[in-house]
């Protein structure tokens, strides 16, 4: 029995598997931009550009380093993160003062950059990361089959996204980072360091894009508009969760990932633009987000 | 210098520019004249940054490129049409970007630019990756045949000056002033009993449908309309060309088109063609960084300040 009432549970329990994946991705993403947006307020356009830069680092390092995948999956945050924080030391940091828009036009034209170089180095082709060895292989399901690497991206991204919800709610650091999050002049009177908080923030919203990069290397081709096709969807879902939980970033990130599996296997047509269409729906029923706290 | 004589002086030299220029190269930069115009309607006057412009010019291309293949339509009505289309579609984009302000708005309209982008990928009538080739530019009222490159850059010269003349009617007019009111302080405009959001609606539909204008015309003198110019790319090249003449002048587009689009003709010739993305995003932030207000911006300060 793999069929019921007409639904074909293999093909659908594949789909959303698949849906899971993405979703882990767009969660990574969306929590990074989050997290970045509660003390800047600043929407970081080259969030997809590095993560795409997480993967190519992780793709050179096997390669030329012969550094494992999982010493990149450390050690590529912390790559990722460090260009993050030069880039919101030397780039951002001056026009801070201005309309907060010049930041999101500064961040696209350092996407273009990024992009731009990795197209000229790379082409526009496709290259593939091989699986590690450890978890090569899979589990056979009652209904499916499920491959460990695809297993290994849920947890990992789950354990990375509810590890930094109670970093964010529940350690003293958080607790700093909320606080800036709400009024940035009184914290700096309370003799915190605000500037080099707001650095830090940066580097580890980046950070996370990162590590999102390496994980999905093995499986997605590791390309250099990986990032920017990813991130106009991470934007809508951002749109949908509205920025102002990170728990909310968390759960609409898997939950639109789910939503386009069930369209892949539902209404295969509208899978890539199902998640553009509940953006509508919510802008037209909630326009501030699911989640979102601002009128 | 007053406007009247600048804006004479200027008409002269596009009037003359075919003799020096390539005509469909100066037709191209007219194209995208008009729609930095129209993107800068909305940034420079409204303070709405869209980052999903490409729909509208996309949309005017592939309207008005359909139904001078598959209809006996004249180009002056294919290009209405197109026009019109790409009018309503503003009006659905602006209906739900105005519900959410400054980087939403840009995150929405980006969104909804790819959600247009993707119809038009899988739409049976655009032909897909390929798109709408061989569009046939027809003769204006039946009468003046188009296939001339030296008549279609005076229809398009003529085309560019009617929107470069609404926009500044509009930015004139006191319709324009509540605009540069809700851009400079939207409370006080809420509390002065202005309806903020339909202000910014009705800017955006104005907008939207000249830069669908604009895409129409494109569509004739290339004889094309393909995804290109419905990618966020062009979202992101139509910001720069505002950025770099400067945002919030009348001229400033102009320009910004100019150079924007001579830059990517002498690159894309030359060995430097793979770096175009790369100097694009350069520009990008060299202008954020240190050039905020553009080249007319520029001159205008230095004008105030030593005349």
């Amino acid at each position: 029995m793999t069929t019921i009432f007409g639904i074909n549970l293999f093909a659908l329990f594949g789909q959303l598997l698949v849906g899971l994946i993405n979703g882990s991705f767009y969660a990574l993403l969306s929590l990074g931009l989050a997290i970045i947006f509660g003390l800047l307020k600043i929407i970081n356009f080259a969030q997809g550009a590095l993560y795409m830069l997480g993967a190519f680092c992780a793709l050179l390092a096997l390669k030329y380093l012969g550094i494992n995948y999982w010493y990149a999956l450390i050690l590529v945050p912390i790559a990722v993160g460090i260009v993050g924080i030069l880039m919101e030391r030397f780039l951002i940091r001056p026009i801070a003062n201005e309309d907060h828009l010049y930041s999101l036009l500064l961040t696209f034209g350092l996407a273009l950059i990024i992009q731009g170089a990795f197209t000229h180095a790379f082409g526009s082709s496709g290259l593939s990361y091989s699986i590690p060895e450890e978890l090569k292989g899979g589990i056979r399901l009652p209904f499916m089959y499920l491959p460990n690497y695809r297993a290994w991206i849920i947890v990992a991204s789950i354990i990375t996204c509810v590890g930094t919800w109670w970093m964010i709610e529940k350690t003293r650091l958080g607790a700093y980072l909320r606080a800036g999050t709400e009024n940035p002049k009184l914290m700096q009177a309370f003799g915190i360091n605000v500037p080099l908080l707001v650095t830090l923030t940066f580097g580890f919203g980046v950070a996370l894009a990162g590590f999102a990069g390496v994980m999905a290397a093995p499986v997605y081709s590791v390309s250099p508009d990986m990032g920017s096709n990813i991130l106009i969807v991470v934007f809508a879902i951002v749109v949908i969760g509205g920025m102002g939980s990170i728990g909310g970033a968390i759960i609409t990130g898997l939950g639109m990932g789910i939503i386009e599996g069930l369209t892949k296997y539902f209404y295969p047509e509208a899978s890539n633009t199902i998640i553009f269409l509940v953006m509508v729906v919510v802008l037209l029923l909630k326009p501030a987000g699911l989640f979102g706290k601002e009128a | 210098m007053n406007n009247l004589k600048l804006n004479i002086l200027l008409l002269i030299i596009a009037v003359i520019a075919p003799a020096v220029f390539y005509p469909v190269f100066l037709a191209k930069i007219l194209c995208f004249a008009l729609f930095a115009c129209a993107f800068n309607l909305l940034l420079g006057y409204a303070g709405l940054l869209s980052f999903g412009h490409a729909a509208f010019l996309g949309t005017g291309g592939y309207v008005t490129g359909y139904l001078m293949i598959n209809t006996g339509l004249s180009p002056e009505i294919a290009i209405i049409l197109g026009m019109v289309a790409g009018g309503i579609l503003g009006a659905i984009f602006g209906k739900l970007a105005v519900k959410r302000e400054g980087i939403y708005f840009a995150m929405v309209t980006l969104a909804l630019a790819q959600l247009v982008f993707f119809f038009y990928l899988q739409a049976p009538f655009t032909n897909g990756e390929d798109g709408l080739q061989g569009v046939p530019r027809g003769a204006i009222f039946g009468l003046i045949d188009l296939s001339n490159n030296y008549t279609m850059y005076y229809f398009v010269l003529a085309i560019f000056i009617l929107g470069y003349w609404i926009i500044n009617r509009t930015v004139h007019s006191p319709f324009g002033q509540v605009l540069k009111a809700i851009r400079e302080n939207e409370d006080r405009a809420i509390s002065l009993g202005y309806e903020v959001n339909r202000y910014k609606w009705v800017a955006f539909i104005i907008s939207a449908a000249l830069a669908s204008l604009a895409g129409s015309t494109k569509a004739l003198v290339f004889n094309l309309a393909s995804l290109t110019d419905v990618h966020w790319h062009m979202s992101g090249e139509v910001i720069l060309m505002t950025l770099v003449g400067g945002v919030g002048t009348i001229l400033g587009p102009i320009l910004g088109a100019g150079i924007v689009v001579s830059m990517q003709n002498y690159l894309s010739g030359g060995e430097l063609g793979n770096y175009i993305h790369i100097i694009m995003g350069f520009v990008f932030v060299v202008c954020v960084l240190s050039f905020r207000s553009g080249i007319v911006g520029q001159l205008l300060k230095f004008k105030r300040n030593n005349f």
